[in-house]
């Protein structure tokens, strides 16, 4: 609960501030409280991934950018009524959204009866592996991850093409 | 009560939400993109909880595990996520490179005087 209501504070200075590094760390800070929320949820092996990937290489990326851009914002938005707007309205449907789905942590939830039960019942006579999560990432869904490595290489490739034009164009 | 966290998530959402609206400048618009893609990590999560589970890696003497399934989900959501952070930062800093600016407005400006 402590960690949900620092979330929403980081979100809000966010929104606020007009320093483009100070915005950037608190999104590290953000990603951070993400995951150590994630340890509270029971969801080890996320919580680590998100402070290393979340936190760790995404603050960096943007830093990066940071340097070879501005380091300010520059004019304050004119407009907010409209945006104010949309997003109460969307938010209002969401929570109306919720209304229809069960409680928090609840055993009966669709979730835990329904799948579930099968893959923490299974798994160590099928994979014989104690990590239920790394039991179904690797082996049960292994094509799902060999394509996501795929998305990782195309994002890659381009971000190579991307930025490396330049450097090319430069020696000419 | 029992929807409490799912609200704070959809508030984190919106949050996100806005400041892609809002926000002229680009690299904050990744920001908010980030907010609003680990807001939505958050609720799956804790889709997964179950009250009294312990995390779901199997030791002697438990019998309540939170789902994994979620977990699992969210992993890849997080990488793939990092992928297309990293490229629409690139895209940032070739947009800076040609329009010497990060600024939407500015950036609508110097193309209407094309």
């Amino acid at each position: 609960m402590l960690l949900l209501g620092f979330l929403a504070i980081t979100a809000l200075a966010v929104i606020h501030l007009r320093d483009l590094f100070a915005v950037v760390m608190l999104f590290g800070i953000y990603s951070f409280l993400t995951a150590s929320l994630f340890v509270t949820l029971d969801a080890v092996d996320v919580a680590f991934t998100e402070a290393v990937v979340g936190a760790g290489i995404s603050t960096f990326l943007m830093l990066c950018t940071l340097a070879l851009t501005a380091r300010r914002e520059k004019a304050k938005p004119a407009r907010t009524l409209i945006p104010l707007l949309v997003v109460v309205i969307t938010g209002a449907t969401l929570v109306y959204g919720t209304l229809d789905m069960p409680d928090f942590s609840d055993p009966s939830a669709p979730v835990h009866t329904h799948v579930t039960p099968r893959y923490i019942e299974a798994t160590e006579r099928e994979i014989g592996m104690p990590n239920l999560v790394t039991a179904v990432l690797a082996s049960y869904r292994g094509y799902d991850t060999l394509g996501e490595l795929t998305v990782i290489l195309t994002a890659g490739i381009g971000v190579l093409v991307l930025l490396g034009y330049r450097k090319r164009g430069e020696k000419r | 009560m029992g929807h409490f966290n799912y609200w704070i998530v959809i508030y984190l959402m919106m949050a996100g939400f806005y400041i892609m609206i809002v926000q002229g400048n680009l690299v904050k618009k990744i920001v908010g993109l980030n907010i609003f893609q680990a807001s939505i990590f958050i609720m799956f999560i804790s889709m997964g909880k179950v009250e009294d589970g312990t995390a779901p890696i199997l030791v002697e003497g438990t019998t309540y595990y939170s789902s994994p399934l979620p977990h699992v989900l969210i992993l890849t959501a997080i990488v793939v996520g990092v992928a297309t952070t990293a490229l629409a930062l690139a895209l940032v800093v070739r947009i800076n490179e040609a329009h010497r600016s990060v600024e939407e407005d500015e950036i609508h400006e110097q193309d209407k005087s094309f």
